[in-house]
């Protein structure tokens, strides 16, 4: 950077990087666009409001919420345990949190048909109350909140494991209870970290396809997500249709990297301030 | 030591935390994973290493492996890159750019499938003139690896861009002074620093796309033998109630994303060692 003869290749660097964002990232963006948009507003909109678009959009935002919810609540008792205490069996149980992310989606969704499903030993038991939870809405809930489980215990671990146990302490010793240390102590350090990885989270739930394909069956109108809808549309040659569903998720995507840009941003500053 | 669990005990609230997390672990990961075990004690050896060994179904293990490792190799090149121009250079539009490596993380990946394939027929914008080179992209295996390439891009960015930051520029213009050639300083000074987290993000894009659906089976075409990948193996497998040769494809690929997992996480601690000493 202090040289000056460096400046071409900078530069070669600078255009071959701005293009393969555009022709990789922007491009598939335009297309859905202009795909949706092609037989005009008025197909747009029918598209969009589709009964069954509505519908599935509503089984999205119920996943999705459901995720978000269940996973926050984890990772912050997971974060709390692993990095406040010492206790045997930590690495294991670390590795277990991670196995979401190391499994197929596809196999994700393999093994909640296997522990519900006909051939499991819950079967008789779920069929004798009339529970079902494969091709229904639960199964959806479930593979939602398994494929999205990690991503909060994962972001917080490490920013609790590095301030460490002294304040905390501190104020234990000082008679402060659980809630006081949390809310006080606790929640100020981690806010970013945790508000960051609930917009992962929320993208991944929002987007899971491939184990909410496996234990839905594909019942129209009942256990359609978003994503699944898409492919219905796209297999049944309703191209521009497709591509309007799909518009309304990659609004949501963009809304997400916004967010997530907006959090990153405001948490380096204010950590640059306390510096 | 002794003093220092003593204290740890004070702070609250352990038996809650670690009952919550334990419990949840157990009815959500462990108890669905363990009637994968179970499914395939049923199914046998013989069956089992039948299921495995069947033409259609290696054939899908190599379109899987071939297709996740090219994309994960493309990604370093401009995954590298991407991260050093966004690291070390200042340009309008940088912010903006840093902002978009995500985007395959955002958008659901049904959603990309559909966008590529588009983009990619031969009456798609890019795959048009593409075929007219003779080149075909949707519906062949080169597909499959743009699909994974679009996928898999934001882990090796991600990866070593913490490490470039780190990195001081004194280094290089110490190299620089002494007469060392730009590939010289990039081979001898930045490719040794950034080599572990290049291996890591290599291993989880390496990882991701081998379990990758959604993205891949809309632009693939799905011919047997040819462009069907693994987990696609396991869903039809699932769609016709074959539950146990399902399970056991599944198993095989457990064992890869295992095996991957563990260099990851060897890599890694080497390298804490390394920088330790």
């Amino acid at each position: 950077m202090s040289t000056g003869n460096d400046r071409p290749l900078r530069l070669l660097l600078i255009i071959i990087s701005v293009l393969f964002i555009l022709l990789m990232l922007v491009t598939p963006l335009v297309v859905i666009l202009v795909e949706a948009f092609r037989s005009g507003l008025e197909a747009y909109t029918k598209a969009v409001t589709d009964p069954y678009a509505l519908k599935a959009l509503k089984l999205t935002g119920l996943a999705t919420v459901a995720a978000v919810v269940l996973n926050t609540a984890f990772g912050l008792a997971a974060a709390w345990a692993i990095t406040r205490f010492s206790f045997r069996g930590k690495g294991l149980l670390t590795t277990f949190i991670d196995i979401p992310f190391a499994v197929s989606p596809i196999i994700a969704g393999l093994v909640f048909i296997l522990t519900f499903g006909r051939l499991s030993y819950l079967h008789p038991f779920l069929a004798a109350h009339e529970l079902k939870v494969v091709f229904a809405t639960p199964g959806i809930i479930l593979a939602t909140v398994f494929v999205t489980l990690p991503f909060v215990a994962r972001e917080i671990i490490p920013v609790l494991e590095a301030r460490g146990t002294d304040e905390e302490q501190a104020a234990a010793l000082m008679g402060a209870g659980f809630l006081t240390i949390f809310r006080r102590i606790t929640f100020p350090h981690i806010r970013w970290a945790l508000l960051y990885s609930v917009i992962l989270c929320a993208a991944r739930a929002m987007g899971e396809f491939g184990a909410v394909s496996v234990v839905s069956g594909h019942l129209r109108g009942k256990t359609n997500t978003l994503p699944l809808h898409v492919e219905i549309l796209y297999n049944e040659y309703q191209f521009t249709a497709a591509f309007a569903v799909s518009s309304v998720l990659v609004a949501a995507a963009i809304f997400i990297l916004v967010a997530r840009n907006i959090v990153e941003f405001t948490a380096r500053k204010e950590s640059d301030y306390v510096r | 030591m002794q003093h220092h669990q003593a204290n740890k005990r004070n702070i609250p609230g352990f038996g809650l935390s670690l009952g919550l997390t334990l419990s949840y672990v157990s009815l959500v990961v462990l108890i669905p994973m363990v009637s994968i075990v179970i499914q395939s004690a049923n199914l046998g050896w013989l069956g089992f290493w039948k299921t495995v060994i069947d033409p259609r179904v290696m054939a899908s293990y190599r379109v899987s492996f071939l297709c996740s490792l090219a994309a994960a190799a493309i990604n370093c090149f401009f995954g590298v890159m991407l991260a050093w121009v966004l690291v070390r250079y200042r340009f309008p539009g940088r912010r903006i750019m840093d902002g978009l490596i995500e985007l395959p993380f955002a958008l659901p990946t049904a959603v990309t499938g559909i966008a590529l394939t588009a983009l990619y027929s031969d009456k798609g914008w890019l795959g048009g003139p593409l075929a007219q080179w003779g080149l075909k992209v949707a519906y062949t295996p080169a597909g499959i690896v743009m699909a994974l390439t679009f996928i898999t891009l934001p882990f090796i960015v991600r990866t070593v861009q913490p490490v470039l930051e780190q990195l001081d520029p004194v280094y290089e213009d110490a190299g620089r002074l002494l007469g060392a050639s730009g590939g010289r300083i990039f081979r001898s000074i930045i490719l040794p620093e950034i080599t572990p987290a290049l291996l890591t993000g290599f291993g989880l894009a390496f990882a991701r796309g081998l379990g990758e659906y959604g993205s891949v089976v809309f632009i693939a075409g799905n011919m047997p033998y040819k462009t069907e990948i693994a987990p696609l193996m396991i869903f039809s497998k699932l769609q016709q109630f074959n539950y146990g040769e399902a399970t056991a494809v599944a198993l095989v690929m457990l064992g890869a994303s295992f095996l991957i997992m563990l260099a990851i996480n060897t890599i890694q601690a080497r390298a804490a060692g390394y920088v330790k000493e």
